[in-house]
């Protein structure tokens, strides 16, 4: 029977030839992970349940990536009973403070392989699919559940195939990309579904720019965003080309959409929807307090890098706090070392440090009432990074950066040539 | 669990985001404070007037965004007996099944009530009704799998009971 990815990774995990969209599945968990606003109430309910040891160690991930470094004593001391269950549980692999996003963490640290079921207590778990695995976010009690039996039910997605042609042009980023997606099928657009993206153009999308899309996936609605495991994949993986599950030429999709890489030009989503999708240089004129560099969806070095393009030689504008957070240890490492890193605090930047930051409101840089930011990340909910009553425009880093030197919203294209 | 839920209604937009429902300032926050805060964006005098048995009727896209379970969680501790949406987001779905708390996919249900008028989900049926006006809407009965789990009182549940959802067999 043929099969697209999302159906054969369900099918080898539940023990199956074959499986359908649409059926249930019990499927064998390959990697579970766990960050620190959940870690706690995830190891204290299987203590509540009895259950001492889970289903296998090596296939579990701690991350303390979202308050970092603890803004509050009562945070710090959240960390602290992390590492205690951490011990106790014997959990295979942890990441503490300072390591930066899981998101980043799991496929830069060699975790996610291609084919791989994974789960994971963030609902940005999705990024994973970039490495060609089929990646979810569950909640704290379908986790329970997985770290004590080593399985969990899914319903096998529907798939949605994206075929992207051209290439990119100058300024222009995979943000954009998943931005005018969202803008062509909205925030509800993949529901429930797999989206499977392939084509021309999403092989030349270097891994970083297909863990943003997959990272996005989940504003689409989707359960995950996978990118067949090619070559790219394997040098990546520093691995030579394995098996991997691709999709079969007469697998079923409920939608196949084509995009013409070349069309595109760089995009903002307005507040408070990521569909609300525009043109940047459409944006109209929206002044900004603050723009933030980071997140799992834009902190990695080529992001850090498109940011320095546009900010080299010159600097931010007065009134804008612009912030940039490393989505890891080893990005900040490689951005110190090859300059990217200086020539964005002397364009005025304030480094935070490898984490979440501000991008989910909790700490470490946010929106007061009133005010207006632009951001690499992800989402642009009302109170998403700060206060309810903040505006946040969504955008790509070299989109970041040009808006921060202009004060308002720009096509970074406007700075750079201007 | 009864699977015919009658309650006042409070009837919602689209795209009402886990930011909304679990706002991430209060993440680690016990339940008590957290659920003082639910929706306090939209209506501030929501979270002190809802009260236990009240039904919540949305419309798509409900839940979306984070992973937080505490989202289902908040509104199950202010006493909400069922979301009926006309779309759920994807993991708020799970989790909400996941925790026990009732749900109804059901497109246009949140059209034909207002805030304050009795509705009546009937959760096998899978429809909706507006018990002031007597008129009904037929939604999607959840999958049976799902409904094992929600009449189970929860995944959780499950595991105490031993025995593993969507399968009908014993867990280890
Ligand atoms: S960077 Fe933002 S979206 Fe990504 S895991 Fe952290 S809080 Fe979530």
């Amino acid at each position: 029977m043929s099969m697209t990815v999302a159906e054969k990774i369900l099918a080898r995990a539940s023990g199956r030839d074959a499986v359908r969209a649409g059926e249930f599945v019990v499927a064998d968990i390959d990697l579970a992970m766990i960050h620190d606003i959940f870690a706690v109430r995830v190891f204290e309910t299987l203590l509540e349940l009895g259950i001492e040891k889970l289903f296998d160690p090596a296939k579990v991930v701690v991350v303390v990536d979202h308050f970092v470094p603890a803004p509050t004593a009562a945070i710090a001391d959240l960390h602290h009973r992390i590492r205690e269950y951490v011990e106790r549980f014997g959990v295979g692999t942890f990441y503490d403070a300072g390591e930066g996003i899981s998101h980043q963490l799991l496929p830069e640290r060699g975790h996610i392989r291609p084919g791989m079921l994974v789960i994971g207590t963030d609902s940005h778990t999705t990024t994973y699919g970039a490495l060609g695995a089929a990646a979810a976010g569950v909640g704290t009690s379908d986790m329970v559940f997985a770290l004590a039996t080593g399985r969990l039910w899914f319903r096998v997605p529907e798939t949605i195939r994206y075929e992207l042609v051209g290439e990119l042009g100058p300024w222009v980023a995979w943000k954009d990309v998943i931005l005018a997606i969202a803008g062509e099928i909205g925030t509800d657009g993949a529901q429930y579904r797999a989206l499977e993206f392939g084509g021309p153009g999403a092989a030349t999308a270097p891994v970083s720019g297909r863990l943003t899309l997959a990272n996005m996936a989940v504003e689409l609605g989707a359960k995950f965003g996978i990118f067949p495991a090619d070559e790219t994949t394997w040098a990546y993986l520093g691995a030579p080309p394995g098996e991997a599950p691709v999709p079969d030429a007469d697998a079923t999709y409920t939608a196949v959409h084509h995009l013409d890489l070349g069309t595109l030009g760089p995009q903002v989503a307005l507040p408070h929807d990521v569909d609300r999708v525009v043109p940047a240089a459409g944006a109209g004129d929206l002044p900004i307090d603050q723009a933030f560099l980071g997140s799992c969806t834009n902190g990695r070095l080529d992001d850090l890098e498109a940011a320095a393009a546009v900010l080299r030689g010159r600097h931010v504008a007065p009134g804008v706090r612009f912030l940039v957070a490393p989505a890891s240890r080893k990005v900040m490492e490689e951005a110190l070392a090859s300059g990217v890193l200086a020539t964005l605090v002397e364009a005025g930047a304030t480094v935070l440090p490898p984490g979440c930051g501000p991008c989910f409101g909790g700490h470490g840089g946010l929106l007061g009432p009133g005010e207006r930011g632009i951001s690499a990340s992800n989402r642009n909910f009302p109170g998403r990074m700060g206060s309810t009553e903040a505006e946040i425009v969504l955008a790509s880093p070299a989109t970041v950066a040009a808006s921060a030197v202009a004060g308002r919203v720009v096509d970074p294209r406007e700075v750079v040539d201007g | 669990m009864d699977e015919v839920i009658r309650g006042e209604v409070w009837v919602f937009g689209d795209d009402i985001s886990t930011d909304l429902l679990s706002p991430g300032a209060y993440a680690v926050d016990p339940v008590e404070v957290r659920k003082l805060h639910v929706l306090e964006a939209l209506d501030p005098n929501f979270a002190s007037s809802v009260r236990p048995g009240d039904l919540l009727v949305v419309g798509s896209n409900f839940g979306c965004g984070s992973s937080r379970e505490t989202a289902p969680e908040n509104l199950a501790a202010l006493g909400i007996a069922c979301v009926v949406a006309d779309s759920f987001a994807r993991i708020f779905l799970r989790n909400a099944v996941a925790i026990g708390l009732p749900v109804l996919v059901c497109p246009g249900a949140r059209d034909a009530i207002a805030t304050g008028e009795v509705g009546e989900v009937d959760l096998a049926a899978g429809t909706f009704r507006n018990v002031d006006r007597d008129t009904v809407v037929v939604g999607e009965p959840l999958p049976d799998e799902m409904r094992e789990i929600l009449a189970a009182g929860g995944i959780l549940a499950t595991l105490r009971g031993g025995v593993e959802p969507g399968s009908g067999v014993e867990s280890d």
